[in-house]
């Protein structure tokens, strides 16, 4: 019943040992010299305590829409890099230009937002 | 190469966008020539599934499928948004939404709808869902610099996306009871599925969702600040191929469970929601005084009369609904075309006083808005009084004749704020002077609407005659 479950409890208990041995190597091991900036919790250099309505400039919004654009193309293009050859061989090359209608789409994309001049900062 | 002639109208509006874009990039007069090649491409689709209406067929490992009823959807969404566009190209100057992406984003909600329409599996629902929710919310907010757009959208895109979550939780729970999504397969399960929970609590999930989208009584909230809100022919889409797109994509999932020959275990659920939604439409729209809260109102009555379609459960219930929905497109985009050519410059002249005496200053203007209030309200020969005529004698079929009298005072009660607007404007007086911006595309796309509305109000029997014919 249980036994198939045996795999992901191997898994589990050398994921804790791994982090619990890791953790507490380096508090034993390692210098101990703290200061208040390295004690504080780490949020991607903002600030960790303040106001939640803080305001920020809606230019990294775009950004972060843009990375969309070329995020999805990664997604997409990875698999199909791995997989072109034994997909050529069962399907042509049908399965080249498929790929290229998906890029030309989103390179549009692309186009239509330097056209408009998403990229210039100021 | 038939399977490539048969999804015409699909590449054409896929194409559409992207020459849409180029357009948009490269030409110096881009606004115009977009507007005109937007209309001649949903022309294009609209007219070719029409003539292609007997072509049934599936496509891509049956995820889609074109051909009947599904051709009338696609006619119905692409001729709304030719009407619309037709509207747009003097009003957008007018309300300061004029840009080349309104059009492609109109194009892309279209292309959305069409996938709905069509879907064969719950992915292709959600994936088209999805493509017309975001550009409806960016439709919604196109211009930037009106702060009642912002809220508009704003709350659309918040409600909309909680509606959406909703959907996707119901498709999730469905595929966790029945390890399919495809609707044929889910469909050939239905029998033995209705005593698990699990499918059942998904399938409502999946139905609460929707009625979000068709705007239903307990989830409407976002409806007449949304109408309010955005451009008048952006509401006017949103009111008629948005619903429309919303019951296309229900009737294809529970539609195929009443062919299958399943009660109608949702019956409850649907009565419930009929009767709010019409009493509560009816009795509210009583209360307002801008039009275009008035019309939301009435949108929000009017889905709950096609609830009682679907709470019917069999053929006629079917065919009802499409026959409504088809009237009530053109009657209501008759009358959102007639409100966007008489609002003023900054959102003026939509309280009811502007239209006082309107039979006066605007004769042609005023008869075409009284010919969509008859049809709104029920009244022959217009195409309204035939779609309620077929829902109501689908559920009087299945034994629900209460609800068609509920459905029958509530159109009684709507009668007095559709018929308002034609006492003011033809019994009333006022020394106040309208000033009405000349649009003959805006006009154009008026008669259009309110001539569909009279044919189908003249002929019903051809229509329905079409419609039911691919339900047997």
């Amino acid at each position: 019943m249980l036994t198939q479950y045996i795999p992901i409890f191997i898994v589990l208990s050398i994921a804790i040992i791994f982090a619990v041995v890791t953790v507490s190597a380096s508090k034993i091991f390692g210098p101990q010299r703290p200061n208040k900036e390295k004690l504080s919790t780490y949020e991607s250099g903002m600030k960790p305590v303040g106001t939640t309505r803080e305001r920020m400039s809606i230019k990294y919004y775009l950004v972060a829409m843009l990375f969309i654009i070329f995020d999805i193309e990664v997604v997409f293009v990875y698999p199909w890099a791995v997989n072109f050859k034994s997909m050529y061989a069962e399907q042509g090359i049908s399965v080249f230009f498929s790929m290229l209608v998906f890029l030309i789409v989103l390179e549009l994309g692309y186009l239509y937002v330097y056209k408009k001049g998403g990229f210039k900062w100021d | 190469m038939q399977e490539i002639y048969n999804l015409i109208p699909f590449v054409l509006i896929s194409a559409g966008i992207l020459v849409s874009l180029i357009f948009e990039m490269y030409a110096k007069n881009s606004k115009r020539i977009i507007a005109w090649f937007s209309v001649f491409i949903f022309l294009a689709a609209g007219f070719h599934s029409l003539v292609n209406v007997d072509n049934a067929q599936l496509f891509f490992n049956s995820m889609l499928q074109v051909g009947g009823n599904i051709n009338i959807f696609i006619f119905l969404f692409n001729f709304a948004a030719a009407l619309v566009v037709l509207m747009a190209m003097d009003y957008s100057s007018k309300y300061g939404n004029n840009f080349g992406e309104f059009y492609i984003l109109l194009q892309s909600s279209v292309l959305g709808m069409m996938l709905m329409a069509g879907a064969k599996d719950l992915f292709v629902i959600f994936l088209g869902l999805e493509i017309m929710s975001v550009s409806f919310y960016a439709l919604a907010g196109l211009n930037r610099m009106r702060l009642k757009a912002n809220e508009a959208s704003l709350k659309y895109f918040l409600l909309g996306s909680f509606a959406t979550g909703f959907i996707v939780y119901g498709i999730a729970l469905i595929f966790g009871s029945t390890n399919t999504t495809s609707i044929p397969q889910i469909v050939d399960k239905f029998g033995e599925l209705t005593h698990n929970l699990l499918f059942m609590a998904g399938i409502l999930m999946f139905l609460i969702g929707f009625s979000f989208k068709m705007a239903a009584f307990p989830f409407h909230m976002w409806v007449p600040d949304v109408y309010e809100g955005s451009a008048t022919t952006v509401a006017g889409f949103f009111s008629t191929a948005g619903k429309t797109a919303a019951f296309s994509a229900v009737i294809i999932t529970l539609g195929s469970v009443f062919m299958h020959g399943n009660a109608n275990i949702f019956e409850p659920y649907l009565v419930v929601l009929a009767v709010t939604s019409m009493l509560y439409g009816s009795i509210v729209a009583i209360a307002q005084n801008n039009i275009k809260r008035m019309l939301a109102y009435s949108s929000i009555a009017h889905a709950g009369y096609l609830m009682i379609g679907l709470a019917s459960g069999n053929y006629e219930g079917i065919a009802g609904i499409i026959f409504y929905l088809a009237a009530y497109t053109f009657m209501n985009l008759g009358a959102f075309g007639v409100v966007a050519l008489i609002e003023g410059k900054d959102e003026t002249n939509l309280t009811f006083e502007s239209y006082t005496g309107l039979s006066k200053k605007q004769p042609f203007l005023a008869a075409m808005l009284a010919i969509c209030m008859f049809s709104l309200a029920g009244i022959p020969p217009f195409a309204g009084f035939f779609g309620k005529y077929y829902i109501f004698i689908a559920a009087i079929k299945s034994d629900l004749t209460w609800l068609a009298i509920v459905g029958v005072i509530s159109s009684v009660i709507s009668i007095y704020f559709y018929l308002r607007v034609v006492v003011i404007m033809y019994f009333n007086e006022t020394e106040i002077d309208l000033t009405v911006q000349k649009s003959n595309y805006g006009l154009l796309a008026v008669v259009i609407s309110v001539i569909l509305v009279i044919i189908i109000g003249i002929a019903p029997g051809s229509l329905i005659d079409l419609i039911s014919s691919f339900l047997k």
